[in-house]
């Protein structure tokens, strides 16, 4: 049911994204060693009529994109089969392929939606690792893919997928014509399904996704001066949350999604401050400096609050209580540390790294070694946003005068570009897993 | 999801977007402000004096400080340097002369770092102006400070040329 608000969401919700909002993925850099895979095409038993690109299609590229996993393409598979009986295992194994998915696309029970039934087999054992039959709402085929990419890549990998996710970012076209236009799409993490949130003429920034991935905090400058909104997905209803004097800016969701730290400059300059999301309970100021306190990370169990301020001459990641007590240096490595998005548990920071002043990076800080090892090669690299199960970095970046998306792995191994075909795409943010 | 209400958020868009209409920005002109006018020239009565920085007509002549409207900084600083000091001068006169005109004091950085903490730096900027028009005695209800980050660049190439003209304050009027 969940999952029928979504696409109803969607479906009607506000404006079509313009056609140069979708987002094309390429992979610039996989793993030596990625795990042969064949994902065989999933047979088609459902009265719908079958979309152009099938299950397993959809699969595949999931699992590539990953960088782990190296599947096989199509054209170059012997067999077809679609039922754990009909897998020849010695034919997988001449071929190298160390698991194969095979499955098929039926009718929903009582006729509502469709199910994709799936099995994941070892080719060596001769095992059945995984065997699931999922039931995804009409129209809603992809994301039932995606949600098969996902128990496929944590039955192998050990960790969660992060293919059912979605992906927030803005896209500027009109740049320099004094006609800009400001766009926040969101689209699935595969770029595919974009839809624009809202469009404006005066810019947009820092979209934050709600814990329960229903609902967007983001900064608009509609009115001409900064405000914080928080926008309902299913609805589109929008919210003016802040709209004080001076900066409103950097929202952060507190894990329990009621509170929303902000950063405001009502007092002369900006501080970190906590609003209730639904405006009940009055505002708490968190810092006191007269030093730039902004872009707030909430902990994994909402107990600290990072965040990054130039106290000490330049900007570094500092973490206090959710009481605004304690306050504590994390970063000491480099000139410039900025915007962090955590993962695993807090244990590591991505951040925007300089240690002069012409390159940013992205970097991770690990807490756990207190080392930081910069993961991205470009000049201005920045606005960090890590894939919920921490498996890779989402960031901005500039190339030949555009802006476009870039994604690397934690281990820095794997590396994708992400492009619109017309103009900048900038402030990426990653949603939590979509249940 | 009601088509009503998808209707009335997009007329308050409509509505917004009208609001914030506001008075074009001219071209910047180059970092380095001109040389004030030479002094002691003869003034006639029916001629425009470009030093009567009272007098709305100077906003738009070419001839008097009035007419330049943009501070710019030095990287990572907030500083009013000295040689831009005069047109904020000017602008303080103006606003004390005419009590119903407004200004945004618009603060916007280069592309450089993170973009809420530039939201920050590019108040530290527009601030910095407000200080000097505060104490010239303009009253704070005529200024305003709107810092735009580095969200709206004049110049968009990634180079120090560049960003030393988007290093700025600008001194926007919305009543004269």
């Amino acid at each position: 049911m969940v999952k029928r608000l979504v696409l109803l969401g969607f479906v009607l919700g506000l404006l079509p994204a313009s056609a140069w909002s979708q987002l094309r993925i390429e992979i610039v850099d996989g793993v030596e060693g990625a795990m042969p895979i064949a994902v065989a095409p999933f047979a088609w038993d459902s009265s719908e009529p079958e979309p152009a690109t099938g299950v397993a299609e959809i699969i595949s590229a999931n699992l590539r994109r990953s960088g782990l996993f190296d599947p096989m393409a199509e054209r170059d598979m012997i067999d077809r089969p679609t039922r754990p009986p009909e897998v020849r295992f010695g034919t997988w194994r001449l071929l190298r392929v160390d698991h194969v998915v095979v499955g098929r696309v039926t009718d929903g029970e009582d006729g509502w939606g469709q199910e994709i039934e799936y099995h994941l087999l070892d080719v060596h054992t001769g095992r059945i690792l995984l065997s699931q039959a999922l039931p995804v709402a009409p129209g809603d085929l992809r994301f039932g893919a995606h949600r098969v990419s996902d128990a496929v890549y944590e039955a192998l990998i050990g960790i969660p997928g992060a293919f059912a996710t979605r992906i927030a970012y803005v896209v500027v076209t009109g740049l320099g014509t004094g006609e800009e236009v400001f766009e926040l799409v969101v689209a699935d993490a595969d770029g595919h399904n974009p839809q624009t949130i809202v469009r404006n003429t005066q810019p947009i920034l820092s979209p934050a996704w709600s814990p329960d991935g229903r609902r967007l905090a983001y900064v608009s400058f509609a009115t001409g001066r900064s405000n914080v909104i928080v926008q309902d997905l299913f609805t589109g209803q929008m919210r003016t949350v802040s709209s004080e004097r001076g900066i409103n800016g950097a929202p952060a969701w507190s894990p329990d999604g009621r509170e929303l730290a902000v950063s405001l400059s009502r007092g002369g300059s900006p501080d970190i401050w906590v609003i209730d999301v639904d405006g009940e309970a009055r505002p708490r100021q968190l810092t006191h400096h007269w030093s730039i306190n902004t872009e707030a990370a909430w902990s994994h169990d909402g107990r600290h609050i990072y965040f990054t301020s130039d106290r000490a001459g330049r900007p570094q990641i500092y973490r206090m209580d959710r009481s605004g007590d304690n306050v504590t240096r994390i970063t000491n490595e480099g000139r410039y540390n900025a915007r962090p998005s955590l993962a695993n548990d807090d244990r590591f920071l991505a951040v925007v790294y300089s240690d002069g002043d012409n390159d940013f990076r992205i970097a991770i800080h690990d807490r756990e070694t207190e080392r930081l090892r910069v993961l991205s090669d470009g000049r201005l690299d920045e606005s960090p946003s890590f894939a919920p199960n921490g498996s890779m970095v989402l960031y901005a970046a500039r190339q030949q005068g555009r802006g476009v998306l870039a994604a690397v792995s934690a281990d820095g191994r794997v590396r994708q570009r992400l492009v619109v075909s017309e103009g900048d795409v900038r402030e990426p943010a990653w949603s939590p897993i979509i249940r | 999801m009601n088509t009503v209400m998808r209707f009335a958020a997009l007329v308050m868009m409509a509505a917004l977007v009208a609001a914030c209409a506001r008075e074009v920005t001219p071209e910047p002109a180059p970092p380095e402000p001109t040389p004030p006018p030479a002094p002691e020239r003869p003034v006639e009565t029916d001629r425009l004096d470009p030093r009567d920085f009272t007098d709305a007509r100077n906003l738009d002549n070419p001839d008097s400080l009035l007419s330049q409207r943009v501070i710019y900084f030095e990287f990572d600083r907030s500083n009013v340097r000295a040689q831009f000091r005069p047109i904020v001068d000017a602008h303080a006169a103006y606003l004390r002369g005419n009590p119903s005109a407004r200004v945004i004091l618009e603060g916007h950085t280069d592309e450089r770092g993170s973009r809420e903490y530039n939201l920050g730096l590019g108040e530290r900027r527009g601030n910095s102006v407000y200080e000097i028009l505060r104490a010239s005695n303009v009253p704070s209800r005529q200024i305003e400070v709107v810092s735009y980050g580095e969200e709206r660049p004049v110049c968009r190439e990634s180079n120090e040329d560049c960003w030393q003209r988007n290093r700025r304050t600008e001194i926007v009027y919305t009543a004269r």
